[in-house]
């Protein structure tokens, strides 16, 4: 499977002509040489000589209610043109439609330190810092609940008011009789599990530029956003104004990772700050406000239950999550959702119940973050099962193949599995990493350990459903013989413009040369949802590898008329047309253009992509999250070294094999799962949220420990592909499936080196030196007769 | 603030600015010289984004007053190019995927001139060393050293 061609590609063609290929092929990004050279411009690298200066004054509380707040000061400082509170926005926002509780400026309530509370406009920097200081607000302080327990106990101050105890969303799933499942194991194991909250730390910067048209009554924002659609819904909906006059353009954006998968506060401040100011103002984010923004992984505590027979196949599986959400909704819904049904689809479990519990907490709202959802819920799973193979005496590796899934099918909760790598990606961790011959045989210090992981490719459900199909692609193709995708599809830095421009160049058998993609302005491009769900290369490939088919059939149709032939007896070459067999020289591309539009003029085709209902999943409550067309899969085998003196944890190499259906670019796929196994690392190893009475006391690049290029393993990349049956070319999703098997693969690589099980991320040294004090006591108070 | 001529040499070319003491370099290139190939990623010298060279060496241009290169030589990521065609490193960079979403992309690149500057073959070791304050949150940097060593002549 791994390394033969996908069996429903086209068939290259033999002969003296043969049209050049894209997709398959390691074709750099069609954007890099701007992104090499410096000419990239991204939000904040549009300067304006009339651009104002926005910035946000922000709660110093974490929870109060708000008696007012005095901007008169600020209002009357020269220089100042705008100055906005609460007051100046009574629309609530928010990426569900079922949780919408955010306002752009807080109203009434405070719920988190930084909260935004006020905003100004101001000629230049050092007016806007004046006036910023200038701000007062009196309060009634609340009680803060910065952990999932303050906030659920008894008498606790609900943030919300329609929601005691704190709870955002509970939810109960049972699947398959868990009962008889677990009486029917021989073996039964429960542990807790604990992730520290980790954010995106992309490195842009968040920054938006907003131009308030006063003659039109019209809004341009351009803004850093993963989502430029649902921006636009929510600039629309809180100012108010109809999404005709809104236009919402998306430059170079510098990373992602989820933090831009929703309407941000900033973006409708900058909006709201224009149209108050009459005029355009550029409002940049420091790092340390970005990091407040946040909306990354919550912190989550995960009690997994799992019961297998003797022969180690697994008979149930009870988890319990709970979700520390932040102040206000955002995905947070989803999150649990995702948690939940996301134990499936990877193993075959024949019983699961999931209880998950999303709290909120007077902390920066959290979110989704690359693997949304399934992450830490896959660290604990995994590394149960690792425990679960020491206790039955079966090697981890072995262990997983016993409860492989046999493809196709529909899981116990309604997911659909029609392509399903995972067993040629462990078959290649294993063989890749000497997992036979070295593990247990390596030095004192140094340990192996295994997990895989799992995710979607497109939610199948988007998440404003309005009907519409699930992705358009437009391709307009003019007299200068250049064809123009148009597409509404974020590109964040994943590649996806590249992808895009790979599958209509091959369909049509032209080189990238011809081709030019424009991306995202609501002027121009179709809609798009947008990059979350690793969505893009499954839908709008999809869609764009229609598109692609329909100009092709305007293009043959039109070789036929003048070669005077059937349509059918037209072979395509890219650059020449010809009769099928003949010895013609053919039509050249620009003839075939010629013809095809003395029909029809200028040549716009559309391609869609819908995903079919069968897909769309279950029809009980929260069945709408986890449902996917296709599901990639990753293994991983770490290796690690611990200083037994420090507590230090060096990972040395990993070995990531990732499914990812068919690699329409194998140079973007290894990066992507590069850049997934290493994010999974820096959750693994040191990255962490951490507050101080509410207070981000890590919100830098300093000490949020994002790992530097020193601490950085060689991470060495298999492609499995899979092909499956519904994604272009075979295609599924390579940026987030690889990321959650690192984790497990780390604690179980640290287990296997010093006998001691971390269930807690991230394993910084004094974890570790903790859990080893730990293990020692108790190996003391296990030998009895020893001196004290 | 009070504002004195600064003199420089910028990418080649000889300038001179009516610039405030307190301006820091990153603020002259972006603001001022209208090269924003320069990036800011964090608040302070957190991040590398911002790397340029001050005859010949790697300098953080957001904790860099623009008065303190008086009379220097300081090179961004938009002297890379000569003749409109990419510098090698530019290069290997765009086809080797050692810039995904580019933001980190001119910092990193600047660094790495200055390391093959010094070190014109350095060993995995060396680059990792010379990259150290550079981060990029994009590749997990496996490809940004390949770049570097093709680059350097030092694998193809």
């Amino acid at each position: 499977m791994n390394d033969a061609p996908p069996a429903h590609a086209p068939p290259r063609l033999v002969g003296e002509r043969v049209p050049p290929r894209l997709v398959g092929e390691r074709v750099p990004l069609i954007d890099g040489v701007e992104k090499v050279s410096g000419a990239a411009k991204y939000t904040a690298d549009f300067t304006h000589a009339d651009a104002l200066v926005g910035r946000i004054w922000r709660s110093p509380y974490s929870h109060a209610d708000i008696l007012d707040v005095d901007v008169s000061e600020a209002r009357a400082l020269p220089g100042v043109v705008a100055v906005l509170t609460g007051d100046d926005c009574d629309v609530p926002f928010g990426i569900l439609p079922i949780a919408q509780n955010e306002y752009p400026l807080a109203r009434q309530r405070v719920r988190y330190r930084g909260d935004p509370v006020a905003a100004v406009a101001a000629v230049d920097e050092a007016t806007a810092e004046r006036a910023l200081s200038l701000i007062r607000m009196r309060v009634t302080p609340l009680p803060a609940y910065c952990d999932p327990k303050s906030a659920r106990a008894p008498g606790a101050v609900p943030l919300h008011e329609n929601r005691p105890g704190n709870l955002e969303r509970d939810v109960h799933h049972q699947f398959g009789d868990v009962d008889a499942g677990f009486a029917a194991a021989d073996i039964i194991v429960e542990r807790s599990y604990a992730c520290a909250e980790v954010t995106h730390v992309q490195m842009e910067p968040d920054a938006s530029l907003a131009a308030y048209d006063a003659e039109r009554d019209r809004i341009t924002l351009h803004t850093v956003s993963q989502v430029p659609y649902y921006v636009h819904l929510k600039v629309a909906q809180c100012l108010g104004m109809d999404t005709s006059q809104i236009r919402v353009v998306k430059p170079f954006i510098g990373g992602g990772f989820g933090h831009r998968t929703e309407t941000l506060n900033f973006e409708i401040i900058a909006c709201l700050l224009a149209r108050a100011a009459r005029g355009r103002v550029r409002l940049k984010l420091s790092r340390e406000e970005t990091m407040i923004t946040h909306r990354g992984r919550p912190r989550t505590d995960v009690t997994v239950k799992v019961g297998v027979t003797r022969d180690g196949k697994i008979t149930a599986c009870t988890c319990e999550t709970v979700q520390a959400g932040g102040a206000y909704g955002g995905y947070g819904i989803v999150t649990v959702l995702y948690a939940g049904s996301l134990l499936n689809a990877i193993y075959d479990i024949p019983a699961v119940r999931y209880d998950g519990y999303r709290i909120y907490t007077n902390t920066p709202p959290c979110g989704a973050m690359r693997g949304h959802g399934s992450v830490n819920v896959r660290y604990a799973f995994e590394s149960l099962l690792d425990e679960i193979a020491r206790e039955i005496q079966t090697d981890p590796i072995e262990l997983r193949r016993r409860n492989l899934l046999r493809a196709p099918l529909r899981t116990i909760n309604d997911l659909m599995v029609e392509s399903y790598g995972l067993p040629a990606c462990l078959d290649y961790v294993e063989q890749a990493s000497g997992w036979r011959e070295r593990r247990g045989r390596l030095p004192k210090g140094k340990g192996l350990g295994i997990a895989c992981s799992h995710y979607v490719s497109g939610a199948a459900k988007p998440v404003h459903w309005t009907g519409e199909p699930h992705a358009v692609v437009n391709l307009k193709l003019d007299f200068d013989g250049g064809i123009t995708l148009l597409t509404g599809a974020a590109d964040i830095g994943q590649g996806s413009s590249t992808i895009l421009a790979q599958i209509v160049g091959d369909v049509l058998g032209l080189d990238l040369s011809r081709l030019t993609v424009v991306a995202n302005d609501s002027r121009i491009t179709p809609k798009d949802n947008g990059s979350y769900s690793s969505r893009v290369t499954f839908m709008v490939g999809n869609a764009a590898l229609e598109a692609a088919k329909n100009l092709k059939t305007l293009l043959v149709a039109a070789a036929a008329r003048k070669l005077e032939a059937q349509p059918g007896d037209i072979e395509c070459l890219g650059e020449v047309y010809r009769v099928r067999g003949s010895q013609d020289p053919g039509l050249p591309f620009g003839a075939v253009v010629k013809e095809a539009l003395a029909e029809s003029g200028t040549i716009t085709v559309k391609g869609t992509f819908m995903v079919p209902r069968k897909y769309q999943g279950g029809s009980y409550r929260g069945a709408a999250v986890g449902p996917s067309m296709a599901y990639s899969y990753a293994a991983a085998v770490a290796e690690v070294t611990i200083d037994e003196d420090s507590g230090r944890v060096t990972v040395d190499k990993v070995w990531a094999a990732h499914d990812c259906g068919y690699a329409l670019n194998p140079l973007s796929v290894e990066g992507q799962v590069q850049g997934a196994v290493w994010m999974g690392l820096g959750q693994a190893l040191s990255e962490e949220i951490r507050y101080h009475d509410g207070l981000p006391v890590a919100a830098n690049m300093i000490d949020y420990r994002v790992p530097t290029i020193v601490e950085s393993p060689d991470i060495e990349v298999k492609i499995v592909e899979s092909v499956d049956p519904n994604g272009p070319f075979g295609a599924k999703e390579a940026s987030e499936g690889a990321l959650a098997s690192v984790i497990p693969a780390v604690a179980n690589a640290v287990y296997d080196a010093i006998g001691i099980r971390l269930r807690e991320t991230p394993m910084t040294p004094d974890r570790v030196l903790a859990a080893i004090e730990r293990h020692e006591r108790a190996q003391r108070r296990n030998r009895p007769g020893r001196a004290a | 603030m009070a504002k004195a001529i600064l003199t420089l040499t910028l990418n080649g070319r000889p300038r001179e600015d009516a610039v405030s003491h307190n301006v820091l370099l990153i603020d002259y290139l972006r603001e001022i010289a209208h090269l924003t190939g320069t990036k800011m990623g964090c608040d302070g010298g957190e991040c590398g984004a911002c790397t340029v060279l001050v005859d010949d060496r790697p300098r953080l241009s957001c904790i860099t007053l623009a008065h303190s290169v008086a009379g220097k030589r300081v090179e961004t990521i938009e002297g890379g190019a000569r003749d409109g065609r990419l510098s090698q490193l530019q290069r290997a960079f765009h086809e080797r995927l050692g810039s995904q979403c580019g933001y980190c992309t001119p910092g990193m690149i600047m660094a790495a001139e200055g390391l093959l500057r010094r070190t014109p073959k350095p060993s995995t070791e060396e680059i990792r060393q010379g990259l150290s304050g550079n981060i990029c949150r994009c590749t997990g940097y496996t490809k940004i050293i390949e770049a570097v060593r093709v680059a350097a002549g030092d694998a193809t």
